[in-house]
């Protein structure tokens, strides 16, 4: 116990390899052991990682259950991971969705299922990873291996256009990374010369000196790293290409893990690594999210094709993520983190729906469905559901969330919180719209006659999402607990220093009422 | 003992081999003005050694020599595959894996 | 005052919904309705017993509170799940669950023969729980929940008949007009929270928001009010939010009567009394609030005069009637509102539960020009309608006549001189629309078809003694507000209970006193007015059987025309707002910013570099000698480069 406890985050983290080295053995026409063994891997996953949960103090700040090798002395560069509220419930909500995503590609993948159910644990391995480093090296390591299984996973699994959407996925994500990585380089050298320790890890960078004009710079590079990842307005137009091609496994884990990574990205590293920089930029960021907000819910409203419709519906989404990071105050950064799990689970929710009606169908063009509710009641219920979530029905998990992030920009600036409120409004049209096309009226298509409702295995995946839907929105206390310590340091390196430390150009001044600090 | 002749033999024949390489069209040709190339280099690094009063240049020709009956090996049974498959070995014809 | 059984008020129907939305069609039906009947029962009963706790409790100290867990809590805003109840909320918990629990009743008999029974009762089980937490939660983050909660019921049950296109777009009309109101309502609540935070306060609990909100300064106050009435507006179907309620009667009539007239629209007459310590520092607020409920009542009333599908009439008449109350509170007799908001939750849920009578007698008939002399087939129905047309015409002695004219009389006490005005010739409208409505349906001659005439019939037990209960709070509900001035006369000193009872909970207005004459003038003149209004229906469509739409429609074609086809806001808000967002999104957004400006620039960046790579790769010949020449001249420029320099 003592061992599991010490090494708790590299089991999570390089569990999901080992169970890909055990299925490697298996041989490929065995599916059904193949199918088992990697859900077992994935179960056992999440089981192990509820143990972080148990380890986890919410009450203490900083990192906790650290673990810390050295990998290439002759950089300094370290095998360096550890948890705080904010990757604790991203790496939680990984080893969450895979088995889900495991089990509810069953049916759906008709070719090669060995390299796909295997490619999905090598991904895992790189999400959590991702969420866990902190050493720089060591999280571009794992930035760039989760996009390979990925790409894979679109690539060959994906509709008729994947090859384009994967290779769209690649190079935008890429063009992004390697500008990061020369700014983590640049950062090593000049934290190096100042203070005579060479280092990638990140909570000693924090505290680097750079002139503002160089913060400016290495903030561009990173936060556009992000914001492809995110993916912010104007750098969305990969996420739909992504999301219609690829397979639904591939769909769900993109939208709910794989854009929180932009979003961890601007909290965990471009904004507290170059607060001066990244309070000049807050206003730009604002606007392109709130921007992103109404864009991506307007455009939503127009799609014909539901999963389309669900990755524009993304792009609103996160814009109210990052919103919540920008302005920068408890209850807002709260909601920002506690959103990001909520869209996981809600969008997720939507693309396993999708995937469902597609292996149905074939098709997921709204126009091709009606009247649906009438023969698969269940199924229309649990949409409903997601759907409900979706809009931020209170009660439900995207309420809380959108609550904080509009109540906190609120109080950051009301001008924000006035225009990025019509996405309320918005969210409903789209949703509602897309709901009716698809299940209310009469069954006018032929094609729709013998629809079968969900099978049990399908409403087992769907089970443990509604749960955790309900769950945060009827008692969200104990993930608020969670992530306050995270949100509060990362408020700390983000706001006080700017004052101190040169301005790169002064930006309007947030203002917060005292009592909110 | 005149080691400027030297050096300027070996500066010749590599110039030749130089000129084989990239004029001949015959494969077989082509490496026997490869060979002769790093014969020059050879005769270069003794007369080196000799002139520098080190076994550096002679240690580096063994190796050379070794190095070179190895590659010639793989390159003759290079060109006897090629000669199987496409019944030639005009090296400018050597075009296939261009896209 | 901790009172624990609060949360089961609210809970037992959310047990309903829960054990109906999954057990659903295995239970069957007699299972599903005695669940659904019992858990809002039971929620009445408590809320009896709270009543009569409250009631031994001093005046000042009636507040009784539940608090059962935090719900939000976020640096230092926190929310918790808290119930409370003061005489506010307790009469609006009881009409609510007492209102319900008849509905559920009648719903028994009504919806018997549909096949989503069970989807039908668990939809109506969350709705009370919803609009139970609305009127019972102690903070504004909570009632909003409820506030949502009940606007998606509304929704589920509007598009309960999802196969019928209407219906599905009704459901979804009726959601995205709320969500509308709720994004001014979100924005005043962020500002109120906002600028009470930063006086230090942050707390959206009604009391200590009531304590503290005297801080501020008028202009943000109004700001709030005005925002959070944007929110009402939506809720309670006002203008401009109104379009709507009329398209909402899609839905089954049970829904219409307990949602859509009786509980939920009346929501926001609850959140503007509920925030009455906001809205009485904010004059300008309560001023619009007034102007607007004057306004609808009477827009509403002129639409519901020609409309021809019986349950439409009294969607107009609701929101008419809704008007009314916003004009009570907006005019700051707070009390008065309340009072009218029950009197007219009885009556106007028993007209739409009669109405649902007359169409379940019909065959489902909705179009009064089809209908006709039902007065003898129908009698118990008749009898019912008639007490709540009554009622809701404002003739003396039944309870719409004492909730109305406290509003009225409040109005002009309190100086708005116009909008007593405009709720002054409403009265008369409203006795129009009402007897317009009875002469069509229940006098006069049969012109129901022969195959629908042949299966008239009575309704069952389980749906005619809700009617009746009904019908006897209709007439008797309003003793318990008689205003001062008529219980002066027969010596009953303190007749206004209901203000009484209620007056801890508002803020003591400025009286304002009218001469006793003044007052007894007003009482005639609108009992006037009501009166003419019933005879003037009659006497036109009764004793002189004319038919005034065809002369009108003759007359003033315009006219007639326009109030028809109700102003067309309809397609005015179809061509100015959505048709254009739509165009803007797919056209503009879509087709040409995101597909050409935004991946144009990415594929464009793409398609140039794979171009200048086509160009590019000539210079790989391909020809191993080439290579080698060029290998060459670079090794002997750079050696001469070096030697040279």
């Amino acid at each position: 116990m003592d061992f599991l406890r010490e090494n708790i985050l590299s089991v999570v983290i390089f569990l999901p390899l080992a169970g890909l080295l055990a299925g490697a053995f298996i041989n490929r026409e065995s599916k059904s052991a193949l199918r088992w063994l990697t859900l077992a891997v994935a179960v056992i996953e999440f089981a192990v990682s509820l143990l972080l949960v148990v380890w986890f103090d919410p009450s203490a700040t900083g990192m906790q259950l650290v673990e810390r090798y050295t990998w290439i002395p002759a950089y300094n560069i370290e095998y360096h991971v550890g948890v705080d509220g904010l990757s604790l419930l991203l790496i939680l909500l990984t080893t969450f969705l895979t088995p889900l995503v495991l089990l509810g590609s069953w049916t759906y993948i008709k070719k090669q299922e060995k390299d796909y159910y295997l490619w999905f644990l090598a991904l895992e391995t790189g999400m959590v990873g991702v969420f866990a480093s902190l050493d720089l090296i060591l999280f571009y390591v794992f930035w760039e291996a989760m996009l390979v299984p990925m790409y894979i996973i679109i690539g060959v699994w994906g509709g008729p256009r994947r090859i384009y959407a994967a290779v769209k996925f690649f190079i935008y994500t890429m063009f992004g990374s390697l500008l990061m990585l020369i700014a983590i380089i640049y950062l090593y050298f000049a934290h190096g010369s100042q203070t005579g320790a060479y280092t990638f890890d990140v909570l000693k960078l924090y505290g680097t000196y750079l002139p503002a004009s160089v913060q400016g710079w290495l903030f561009a590079a990173f936060a556009l790293s992000f914001a492809i990842k995110v993916p912010l307005f104007p750098f969305h137009t990969w996420l739909p290409d992504a999301h219609v091609e690829a397979p639904t496994g591939g769909s769900v884990i993109l939208a709910g893990v794989l854009l929180k990574m932009g979003t961890y990205g601007y909290m965990r590293f471009a904004m507290p690594l170059f607060p001066a920089a990244a309070n000049a930029f807050l206003p730009y960021l604002a606007v392109l999210a709130i921007i992103g907000i109404i864009y991506g819910a307007l455009v939503a409203m127009m799609q014909p094709d539901i999963k389309k419709l669900v990755a524009y519906s993304s792009v609103s989404h996160l814009g109210f993520v990052i919103l919540g990071l920008v302005a920068l105050n408890i209850q807002s950064v709260d909601g920002a983190v506690l959103q990001m799990v909520n869209h996981g689970l809600s969008t997720g929710a939507l693309f396993l729906l999708v995937g469902m009606l597609y292996e149905r169908r074939h098709t997921r063009e709204l126009s091709e469905f009606g009247g649906i509710a009438k023969k698969m009641p269940v199924f229309a219920t649990i949409f409903m559901i997601a759907t409900l979530s979706s809009i931020g029905l209170p009660g439900l998990n995207g309420f809380v969330g959108e609550f904080l992030i509009l109540i906190g920009s609120f109080f950051a600036k009301p001008a924000y919180a006035v225009f990025a409120g019509t996405g309320v409004i918005l969210g409903a049209v789209y949703m509602l719209r897309t709901y009716q096309k698809v299940f209310w009226g009469r069954t006018t298509n032929a094609a729709n006659e013998g629809l079968k409702d969900m099978s049990p295995r399908e409403i087992i995946v769907m089970v443990p999402i509604l749960i955790m839907i309900v769950w945060i929105g009827v008692y969200p206390k104990p993930f608020l607990a969670i992530i306050q310590s995270a949100s509060k340091s990362y408020i700390q390196y983000v706001r006080p220093r700017a004052a101190a430390l040169p301005v790169y150009r002064q930006g309007p001044a947030f203002r917060t009422p005292e009592r909110l600090k | 003992m005149n080691y400027q002749l030297l050096f300027v033999l070996s500066f010749v024949l590599f110039v030749v081999g130089m000129i084989g390489v990239a004029m001949r069209r015959n494969v077989i040709i082509v490496l026997v003005s490869l060979e002769l190339m790093l014969n020059a280099v050879n005769i270069l690094f003794v007369s080196a050694s000799k002139y520098l009063h080190t076994l550096d240049g002679q240690v580096f020709v063994i190796m050379v020599i070794t190095i070179a009956a190895a590659e010639a090996a793989i390159a003759l049974a290079l060109v006897v595959r090629l000669f199987r498959t496409m019944g030639m070995v005009k090296i400018d014809d050597l075009k296939r894996l261009k896209w | 005052m901790e009172l624990n059984v609060l949360r089961y008020i609210v809970l037992s129907p959310l047990i309903g919904f829960l054990i109906n939305g999954i057990g659903g069609k295995r239970l069957g039906h007699r299972a599903v309705g005695l669940v659904a009947n019992a858990t809002v029962l039971i929620s009445f009963l408590i809320g009896v017993y709270a009543f009569t706790v409250l009631l031994s409790m001093p005046v000042n100290e009636r507040l009784l509170t539940d608090t059962v867990y935090t719900w939000i809590s976020a640096g230092a805003l926190t929310i918790d799940v808290k119930l409370m109840m003061d005489p506010l909320s307790v009469v609006m918990a009881l009409v609510v669950s007492g209102v319900g629990f008849l509905i559920h009743v009648y719903s028994l008999g009504y919806m018997h023969e549909d096949r989503g029974y069970a989807r039908y009762f668990s939809f109506l089980n969350l709705f009370m729980f919803s609009m139970l937490l609305l009127v019972l939660s102690s903070n504004i983050v909570l009632m909003f929940v409820g506030w949502e909660g009940v606007g998606l019921c509304s929704y589920l049950l509007i598009g309960f008949w999802y196969e019928k296109d209407s219906a599905a777009n009704a459901g979804k009309k009726a959601f995205i007009t709320n969500r509308i109101g709720d994004y001014g309502f979100l924005l005043g609540l962020f500002l109120l929270a906002s600028s009470l935070a930063s006086k230090g306060v942050l707390s959206l609990d009604f009391t200590a928001m009531a304590g503290h909100v005297a801080l501020l300064s008028p202009a943000v106050l109004t700001v709030i009010g005005v925002l959070l009435f944007v929110g009402a507006t939506g809720k309670s179907a006002q203008l401009p939010l109104y379009v709507w309620l009329p398209d909402a009667m899609e839905g089954p009539t049970p829904v219409s009567a307990l949602i859509h007239a009786a509980t939920m629209v009346t929501a926001g007459v609850y959140m503007i009394a509920r925030m009455n310590f906001l809205y009485v520092l904010a004059p300008t607020a309560l001023e619009v609030v007034a102007v607007v409920g004057a306004l609808t009542a009477l827009y509403a009333a002129t639409i519901g005069l020609v409309q021809n599908d019986i349950k439409r009439v009294l969607a107009y008449s609701t929101i008419s009637q809704l008007g009314y109350m916003f004009m009570g509170v907006g005019v700051g007799a707070f009390s008065a509102g309340i009072f009218h908001l029950m009197t007219h939750a009885f009556f106007k849920a028993l007209l739409f539960l009669a109405a649902g009578s007359v169409m379940h007698a019909l065959s489902g008939e909705q179009d009064m020009r089809k209908m006709g002399g039902l007065r003898t087939k129908i009698p118990v129905t008749y009898a019912v309608f008639l007490a709540a047309a009554l009622a809701i015409a404002g003739i003396p002695g039944l309870s719409g006549f004492f909730s109305k004219d406290s509003i009225l009389a409040a109005a002009y006490g309190s100086g708005h001189t116009v909008v007593w005005l405009l709720g002054f010739i409403t009265a008369l409208l409203t006795g129009l629309y009402i007897f317009r409505l009875m002469s069509m349906t229940f006098y006069g001659e049969s012109r129901i078809d022969e195959h629908t005439a042949h299966h008239i019939h009575e309704s069952p037990k389980v749906m005619t003694v809700p009617l009746i209960i009904l019908a006897a709070l209709s007439i008797i509900g309003g003793y318990v507000g008689v205003p001062r001035l008529l219980g002066n006369i027969f010596g009953w000193h303190d007749s206004d209970m209901f203000v009484h009872f209620l007056a801890p909970v508002f803020p003591v207005v400025p009286a304002h006193k009218m001469p006793v004459a003044v007052e007894t003038w007003l009482m005639i003149g609108s009992i006037a007015m009501a009166v003419l209004g019933v005879f003037a229906a009659l006497y036109v469509y009764v004793t002189k059987r004319m038919q005034p739409a065809k002369s009108a429609a003759q007359a003033v074609p315009g006219l007639y025309r326009l109030l028809l086809n109700k102003y067309y806001v309809d397609e005015l808000y179809n061509a100015v707002i959505i048709r254009p967002l739509m165009a803007l999104s797919r056209s503009f957004l879509w087709k040409f910013f995101d597909v050409w400006i935004v991946d144009g620039t990415v594929n464009g960046s793409a398609y140039v570099t794979e171009w200048a790579s086509a160009r590019l790769r000539k210079i790989q010949t391909g020809d191993f000698q080439v290579y080698v020449t060029i290998f060459l001249i670079g090794v002997f420029s750079v050696l001469a480069y070096f030697v040279l320099r």
